[in-house]
């Protein structure tokens, strides 16, 4: 008999056993006991899930999942989409897009933009969700709040068309002197600094939404901190905000459009970015709609899942370095690099994504011109992958630098996984076919943001989402004078186009100007188009009527409505 | 005793004070701007930001602005979510944190004993080493891992039973806490079963049980009072970080399981560089860490009274 089994017949080892199973027992026990407490003082402090089905036919309930907490839902601060997609649920302006993206009338029942200002006049059974009428003067105190320096919002310079707006921002006059004016309840005046062609796209955006001054005031500067420090004009109301837990949405009763509102309830119990975990969360019925990842792809086929997909709106491209001591301000460098630049390839083998599309010129597809379609208007010129020219033009490069071989060049990129797959794609293309050297430089959101600003780069992952559905939210972007002109591109016979379509009225004239602004683009090899955003989701059948677009409330629910059998 | 308890209370004071004036350091230190963001602002924009987080002012007073705050136990406005008080946000979802943290480490005590005491008992025998398997499958793999396995696993239940019995994902009910606690526990729990089990065998070997089992005491009251209450005293010394490491270290099983914790809002601040939000927190989660040491501390003296002398 060895040692260890006799260890185990030892009548102490028995005795052991039956004490540590009483332990183990008494333990658990102990466990349930606390579980139950916890969960019950839980409760009391307000947690969060009722544990919903995605969809319920009987009490028009839809359930979904959000990706982020709303920082706070201050339309007069608002930047992120998330806080834009709530609002747009919430709240309404003047005006707002219908079903098929067009332009129709919300609070404002009819307008009138001519090139010195705008009046607006409202409707008369506009109320808030507390029964009050929406008058002129919501409007006028939100958009002087806006320009307040006070507030500091970072949206401010949306509203630098009024009248007065830039100088009261700077702190230069007071924000009674901005050009906007109630002149009776239903009557809206706007004075502009400048002509603006587009201010009925402009006042449909979330930051020019109505904010009720005396419950503004009454909340102590804690206005859009929770449900109770909100009064609601949109087809819903906020019922339930647990920060980072719940918001659920109900239809509200005094909307002047209600019948137009099937949904009952819109709950979302869960908040979390993770993709896998939203995908887990469809999967079990548990929300009715779900955004896809390239590693959820596969799976969602096999499953037989119904894919949806449209382009979000934004544009992704590599922009170069322009400062002087650069090497990448060589218009033969860029050049060369701009033939050898593919992005279909990009795009179909690389990102492999349904709803992507490769890009082709910094005006997305979606956008419009004079009448059609903007691209089809203003085709882009064409530049296809030629490695010859391409090798011309770097021997050229080569010269004017006055090197036998270009030095690495850096790349600054982010941290997504996307970013990641586009930055080694490019490093690969261009050691290949030019034997340039690419250094990736991952940083993560904010050090990116920091060496772009200051300039620590050569070329450097970037892309654009629309503020507004007009060209110019894409036109100015390298203007000499724009913030988000990272690399200091400074042209003056694009500083000029980008004057003309910001100050004309005249529709054929904006996009002639636009159109200009793509040709130098692209001739100047200013940057380097690689993919318009798509995005991918399964959504559960019995839900119908979500519109999904480009700028603005996306995903759109406010006129969905349920099936029972599909 | 009260010496001693005072004594370490002074520590704790002092290490928190230090913990607050190295994460301001190392917060300005870091490269990258707090009010940057995709959208570049105008000078003037950015002017009237900077004014209002009183970023405009010397570094010196900063810290002395944030000091004086924080001994009024006021970690000013989060930077992301404007309008809130970093003391709200701690208040909100440190609550849901120590829920989650309490059953995971009520977890992890219960089972790493029970386990740890039963390889013991069977040393080198077949339940020895499933268990001491298991163990080393749970100290090794990563709990982003375990907790996506165990909501695939959740999912796929659910489907099969044509009901919902566990939720997926989500914070409120009893039925929400119970996976996401066993999966944030389960690498504590596997830590714990390893040290009880060495430290078992060690007593079980030791001179005082031999001494016991002479003079004939009853093997109950072994086992109990001589050899389970020894081979606890280790396990108690790590169950303190533990708490603490726990309770903040769950910011995965909170971003798989969607649970409004603490350590959501922290890895969040990090990464959007929320300055009072991070500041706010680091504080907390520091003299949360440094009380729980303490409280350890003071424990062991009660179970091993030769601590106090010292």
């Amino acid at each position: 008999m060895d040692e260890q089994t006799r260890a185990y017949r030892d009548p102490m080892s028995r005795v052991a056993m039956r004490q540590l199973l009483w332990l183990g027992a008494l333990g658990a026990a102990g466990l349930i006991v606390l579980m139950v407490a916890l969960a019950w003082a839980s409760s009391i402090t307000g947690g969060g899930s009722g544990a919903g089905r995605a969809t319920d036919f009987d009490t028009k309930t839809i359930t979904l999942v959000l990706v982020q907490e709303p920082p706070q839902l201050d339309s007069t601060r608002a930047t992120d989409q998330v806080s834009i997609l709530i609002l747009g649920h919430i709240m309404e302006g003047l005006i707002r897009y219908d079903a098929s993206n067009r332009l129709v009338p919300g609070v404002a029942e009819r307008w009138d933009i001519r090139s010195d200002g705008a009046t607006f006049w409202l409707r008369e059974d506009a109320r808030w969700s507390d029964g009050r009428p929406v008058t002129a003067h919501d409007f006028a105190f939100a958009w002087r709040t806006i320009v307040d320096p006070a507030n500091a919002s970072e949206y401010a310079f949306i509203l630098y068309y009024l009248k007065n707006a830039e100088a009261i921002n700077a702190g230069k006059m007071s924000p009674e002197a901005l050009g906007v004016r109630a002149v009776s309840d239903r009557v809206l005046e706007v004075e502009f600094e400048r002509p603006v062609g587009f201010f009925d796209k402009l006042v449909a955006f979330a930051v020019y939404f109505p904010v009720r001054e005396d419950f503004y005031l009454s909340r102590n500067g804690r206005y859009g901190t929770d449900a109770e420090d909100l009064v609601y004009n949109g087809p819903f109301m906020m019922t339930r905000w647990v920060h980072g837990a719940h918001v659920r949405l109900e239809k509200n009763p005094n909307y002047w459009n209600r019948d137009t509102v099937q949904l009952n309830v819109i709950d979302m119990p869960y908040v979390t970015s993770d993709t896998t975990a939203i995908v887990n969360l469809f999967k079990d019925g548990s929300v009715v709609s779900a955004t896809l990842g390239a590693e959820q792809l596969d799976d969602a086929m096999k499953l037989r899942w119904n894919i949806g997909r449209y382009s979000d709106g934004s544009v992704f491209y590599i922009d170069f370095n322009f400062r002087p001591e650069r090497i990448t301000s060589n218009l033969h460098l860029r050049r060369a690099l701009q033939y050898v630049n593919d992005s279909s390839e990009l795009v179909n083998k690389v990102i492999a994504l349904p709803g992507y599309q490769p890009a082709v010129s910094l005006f997305p597809a979606w956008l419009t011109g004079v009448e059609g379609p903007f691209r089809q208007e203003y085709p882009p010129p064409v530049v296809t992958p030629d490695l010859a020219t391409a090798r011309q033009h770097l021997e050229l490069a080569k010269r004017d630098l006055g090197v036998a071989e270009i030095p690495p060049l850096v790349l600054l990129t982010g941290d997504a996984p996307i970013a990641n797959k586009q930055a080694e794609y490019v490093q690969n293309l261009f050691a290949r076919a030019l034997g340039i050297e690419i250094r990736i430089d991952k940083q993560i959101f904010k050090q990116r943001l920091d060496k772009m600003t200051s300039g620590d780069f050569d070329m450097v992952a970037a892309g654009w989402g629309p503020d507004f559905a007009d060209p110019l939210t894409y036109g100015d972007l390298y203007a000499s004078w724009n913030g988000n002109n990272r690399g200091k591109y400074n042209n003056p016979a694009l500083d000029a186009q980008v004057r003309i379509a910001q100050n004309s009225l005249d529709p054929r004239t904006r996009m002639d100007a636009f159109g200009e602004i793509q040709r130098i683009l692209i001739e100047d090899a200013v940057h380097l188009p690689n993919y318009e955003r798509g995005l991918v989701y399964v959504q559960d059948p019995r839900l119908k009527g979500v519109v999904h677009r480009a700028v603005g409330t996306d995903p759109d629910y406010s006129q969905a409505y349920l099936v029972e059998n599909p | 005793m009260l010496t001693y308890t005072l004594k370490r209370l002074l520590q704790g004071i002092v290490t928190v004070w230090f913990i607050a004036t190295a994460t301001f350091v190392a917060m300005h230190a870091v490269p990258g701007d707090p009010l940057a963001n995709e959208r570049a602002t105008t000078e003037q924009i950015r002017r009237n930001l900077e004014q209002r987080y009183g970023l405009d002012r010397p570094v010196s007073e900063q810290y002395v602005v944030y000091l004086e705050g924080m001994l009024r136990g006021d970690f000013g406005i989060s930077f992301t979510q404007e309008n809130r008080r970093v003391n709200d946000i701690i208040r909100e979802n440190f609550p849901v944190s120590a829920t989650l943290g309490i059953l995971a480490v009520t977890y992890a005590a219960l089972g790493g004993i029970l386990f740890g005491a039963l390889t013991a008992l069977f040393r080198n025998r077949l339940p020895d080493l499933v268990i001491m398997f298991l163990v080393i499958l749970g100290i090794s793999v990563p709990s982003f891992v375990v907790a996506a396995l165990s909501q695939l696993a959740l999912v796929d239940m659910n489907a099969f039973l044509g009901f919902s019995l566990l939720p997926v994902a989500g914070w409120g009910t009893l039925r929400h806490m119970i996976v996401p606690s066993m999966v944030l526990g389960l690498g504590t729990m596997a830590y714990l079963a390893r040290l009880m089990r060495s430290s078992m065998l060690e007593i079980t070997n030791s001179d005082f049980i031999r001494t016991a089992r002479a003079k004939g005491l009853p093997p109950a009251r072994i086992f109990l009072k001589h050899q389970l209450r020894n081979a606890i005293l280790p396990v108690v010394t790590v169950l303190g970080p533990a708490i603490a490491a726990i309770t903040t270290g769950g910011f995965v099983v909170e971003l798989v399981f969607a649970i409004p914790g603490l350590g959501r809002s922290f890895v969040e601040a990090v990464q959007q560089l929320d300055y009072t939000v991070i500041m706010g927190t680091t504080v907390f989660y520091g003299g949360f860490l440094v009380s729980m040491v303490i409280v350890v501390d003071l424990l062991y003296g009660w179970i091993d009274p030769r601590v106090r002398l010292e």
